[in-house]
Order: structure tokens, then sequence, then C-alpha cells
């Protein structure tokens, strides 16, 4: 069980970096959706978790982070018209190096950490680390509204991931409510891109910084 | 003493099979282009038939060049060749084997790239300083992926000879490290996403711009050094990936055939399929190389505590 447990939380390790990585805004977007769907999938393989429930949660899950989630962002992006390269603060060459310092850190940190000890030998805290730091690097160095959203994304799939530890003290309801809100922070956020794209004519953030009467 | 005799004979006889077989592989590579293509393509054995043409040729240098213009492309030739020989083949294990070896291995691929990049700065031409620097920019970044796929190794194995350390099984994150080595090899060899040996443009000439005013029998030892190197490169991999490869006897030595093909075939359906990289995208895709090993070595590492 540990084994696959590990295999996907080190693909979504790698999905980290791939939306690091990755130029273009199609791209990046990808990236998240894998890596929603890919953390989707962990409830199940996580003790006995194989009810009906769970199964809902983890459908729930992989089609809204996976495929509703994506779908919006697409289209804002297509109704916003964007240019679909991405001009980053952080470079591409250092957000790599960075994210994969983080990861390298975090598996170094997690194994200092007094984990239970069915925790201590899964790769759930340093995954969990890593994605958080991944997307808080595509928050800060991307200056597109949409990247930056897919940086937010990240940053919950890190949170998520971190919660899974606590599956078996909380009830998997509170997942379904957070996901709720994610999908109604994503939909809210197309359609201020969409404005901010009528206001400005560009979706780059850097535009929003000063006042104008 | 006559063990000493024999295990030079055996070097000897080593570093021909590697000198006789290496233009092979460039030949499959545009046999496999030439067929995704739809063309007929040059024959397996065009190498051959280049390396036996430039060998007649005469020499054209120029008054600039000093001797180190001749000689670079020699000591290249000859690094390579050594480098090859440390190399333990599948089933065969390796003919000189001792503790560090890998550095030695490391270093003989320096300093053939030292020795033709220098050689090939000689005639002081702005357009070699050109080729040369691309060449040794990419060749810094390639070099660091394939040093931490070789810690990786040795921290798996514990071991610090190459054969030590490709004898056993890589196990976990093994996909990791064959993905870097494969980019390695696509780098270090000039292959197509990062450079395209058959282009003759001079503004995306990499490789070739560096050896541009190179004729006659040093040419044919340059590219004779390529074509040992991309088989040098396709042995480390399947060596450190394949766990088949070290069953011994004649199926061992099927093994390190079918997969030594399937590699050359790989390298050619990549080149037919993928177009080059501009140049500033192409650090991403070494530093991903780096990565890949990198985090194979953190599995390594790792390995052991999360089994």
């Amino acid at each position: 069980m540990n084994a696959s447990l590990n295999l996907f939380t080190g693909v979504a390790m790698g999905l980290n970096l791939l939306a690091l990585g990755s130029s273009r805004i199609p791209s990046i977007i990808r990236a998240a959706a894998m890596q929603g769907m890919v953390i989707g999938i962990l409830p199940l393989l996580i003790g006995s978790h194989m009810t009906l429930l769970g199964l809902l949660v983890a459908v729930g899950t992989i089609g809204i982070k996976g495929f509703l989630i994506p779908h919006l962002l697409r289209r804002a992006m297509r109704s916003a018209n964007v240019d679909r390269e991405e001009e980053p603060l952080i470079g591409f060459v250092p957000s790599l190096l960075l994210g994969a310092a983080a990861t390298t850190g975090a598996v170094a940190f997690s194994g200092a950490l007094p984990l239970l000890p069915e925790h201590s030998n899964v790769l759930l805290v340093p995954a969990a680390l890593a994605t958080v730091v991944a997307g808080l690097l595509l928050l800060i160095g991307r200056t597109k509204a949409i990247s930056q959203v897919c940086g937010y994304l990240l940053l919950e799939n890190g949170i998520y991931l971190f919660g899974l530890l606590l599956i078996n003290a909380m009830p998997l309801v509170v997942e379904t409510g957070i996901l709720l809100d994610l999908t109604v922070g994503v939909f809210v956020i197309g359609i201020i891109a969409d404005r901010i794209q009528r206001a400005f004519d560009t979706l780059d953030t850097r535009k929003l910084t000063s006042l104008h009467e | 003493m006559s063990a000493t005799l024999s295990t030079i004979a055996e070097f000897v006889v080593r570093v021909a099979f590697w000198m006789a077989l290496a233009p092979l592989g460039p030949g499959i590579i545009n046999k496999v282009k030439a067929w995704v293509a739809g063309r007929k393509g040059p024959p397996v054995l065009q190498l051959y038939y280049d390396l036996a043409r430039l060998w007649r040729k005469g020499v054209v240098i120029s008054t600039a060049a000093s001797p180190g213009h001749i000689i670079g492309p020699a000591i290249a030739w000859i690094a390579i060749s050594c480098a090859a020989a440390l190399l333990p083949i599948g089933p065969f294990g390796s003919t000189v084997s001792f503790r560090g070896d890998a550095f030695l291995f490391i270093y003989l691929l320096a300093v053939a790239r030292f020795a033709i990049a220098c050689a090939s700065l000689e005639t002081g031409s702005a357009f070699e300083g050109m080729g040369t620097a691309r060449e040794v920019s990419y060749a810094v970044l390639a070099e660091a992926a394939l040093i931490t796929a070789l810690i990786t190794l040795s921290v798996r194995t514990g071991s610090l000879s190459l054969s030590g350390m490709l004898t056993p099984f890589a196990g976990s994150g093994v996909m990791l490290i064959g993905a870097g080595l494969f980019i390695v090899l696509l780098a270090e060899n000039c292959r197509v996403p990062f450079d395209d040996p058959n282009t003759h443009l001079e503004l995306t000439m990499v490789h070739e711009a560096m050896v541009l005013d190179h004729s006659g029998p040093p040419f044919a030892a340059i590219l004779h050094g390529s074509a040992i190197k991309l088989l040098l490169f396709a042995v480390l991999l399947a060596d450190a990936v394949l766990p088949g490869l070290h069953l011994g006897g004649l199926g061992g030595m099927a093994v390190t055939v079918l997969a030594l093909g399937i590699i050359m075939v790989g390298v050619g359906a990549v080149e037919s399929l993928l177009a080059r990289f501009a140049f500033r995208r192409v650090p991403l895709l070494l530093i991903t190389a780096f990565l890949l090993c990198l985090f194979g070595l953190l599995a390594a590492w790792k390995g052991s505590s999360l089994q």
C-alpha cells in the first residue's frame, strides 16, 4: 500500500516541477489539473477508506480538480484572449531550482519531524511542504493572473495533502466543503480575470499595483 | 606476467571492438529517420565509407594554426576510446576496473571535449569560437547531470568503480536515472533537441560549427570519436537501467544488443518527431535532466528507509 502511495505522491511532486518549468499557461493549467487528479486518488490508498463516501469524495475531487476547474480556467483564458506565453518575474530555471531545493529540503526536514509511526515512511509530509512552496513560487514569480490562480491551486493541493494525514480524525465531508469553496473561488477568479482584461486590456497583474482615479 | 599480458591483450581487443562497431550507431539512427520520413536513406554502413574517404584525403591547415589543431582531435579520440574501454559491457564486465575509475571516466570525457574545443579555437576564426562557446555551455550542464547520475549509482551500491556501480540493478529511481541519462546522451552527442547534426545553417550550428575548420584524417578522428561517444553513452544508459544485462552468456549478450538497438532507434525516433529547441529553452531541458538525476539520488538515499 505504501509503495503505491509513495508512487502517487512522487508523481505529484514531479508535477510541481512541471508547473514551475513550463513556459505556457495551458501547460501550467494541465499540470495543476493532473496533480489534482493524482491527489484525488490518494484517500482511497490510505488505510480502509474504500467506503461509498470515500469513493464519492475521490470521484468528486478528481472531477472538480481535474476537469471542472481547468475547464473554467481555459474558458477564462479564451474569453480574455490572453497571451499564452509567460513573462516570469522569477525565471524558469531559477524557479525550477528553487522548487527542487524545496523538495529536497522537505524530504530532509520531514525526517526530523516527530511524525506518527504510520506516517514516517510515507512521502505525504514532504510532498505537502514541497507543493505548498511550489504554489507560493508560482504565486510570487508569475505575472499573469491565470498562472497565479494555478499557483493558488497548487497551494490548496499541498494543504489537501497535509490534511490526508488527519484522514482518520477529520471527516471527509470537510474536504468536500473545501472543494466547493475552491470551485466557487476559481469561478469568481475567472469572472475577475475577464473584468481585468476589459479594464486594462491585459491580464498582467503588474498593471494593478498603481492607483488611478 | 602472463596475466598482465592477457589483460593487455583483452584491453586491445575490446578497444578494437568498440572502434569497429561504433560507426554503426549513427547509421542506424539515420536509417530510422529516413524510414519515419518515408525515404530510403543512406546505407547503415555510410559512416564507414565517410571515414575511409576522409582518411585518404589531405589536410588543409590555416597558417594561423599551431600543431595543436591536429593534436587536439587525436587526444580526444584516444581519451574517448580509453573511457569506452573502462565501461563494463553487460555480461562481459570490464577489463580494467579499480576504485574510483568513475572519476577517470568523467575526466577522460572532459579531456576529450577540452582537446577538441582548443583545437577548434586554433584557427582564430570567430565562427568556431561561437560554436565552441555553445557546445561548452551545454556541456557544463550535461556534465552536472552525468556526475549526479554516477553519484546516485554509487550511493545505491556503495561502490566507486564503474563495474561495481553498474553491475547490480539500480532499484528505485531507475526510471528517473534512465530518463536523465537519455537526455544527457542526446545533449552530449549533439542530437536533435539540442543540436541538429544535419544543419548547415550558420546561425543554428553548434557542434558542426566547432569542427568546421577540420578536414581529412583529423576530421575522421573527430567523427569516429563522436560515434564511439554515442555508443559509450548508450552502453552506460543500458548498464544503469537494465538488470537483464548481467545474465551472462548468450542471453546477456542478446539483451545487450537489443537494448543498444532500442536506444539507437529511440534517438532516431526523437530526432524525427521533435524539432530542435530554441537556444533559450535548452538550459531548461538540461536542468530537467540534472533534476531527474538529483531526484534519483534522493530516491536512492531515502530508498532504504521507505521500503
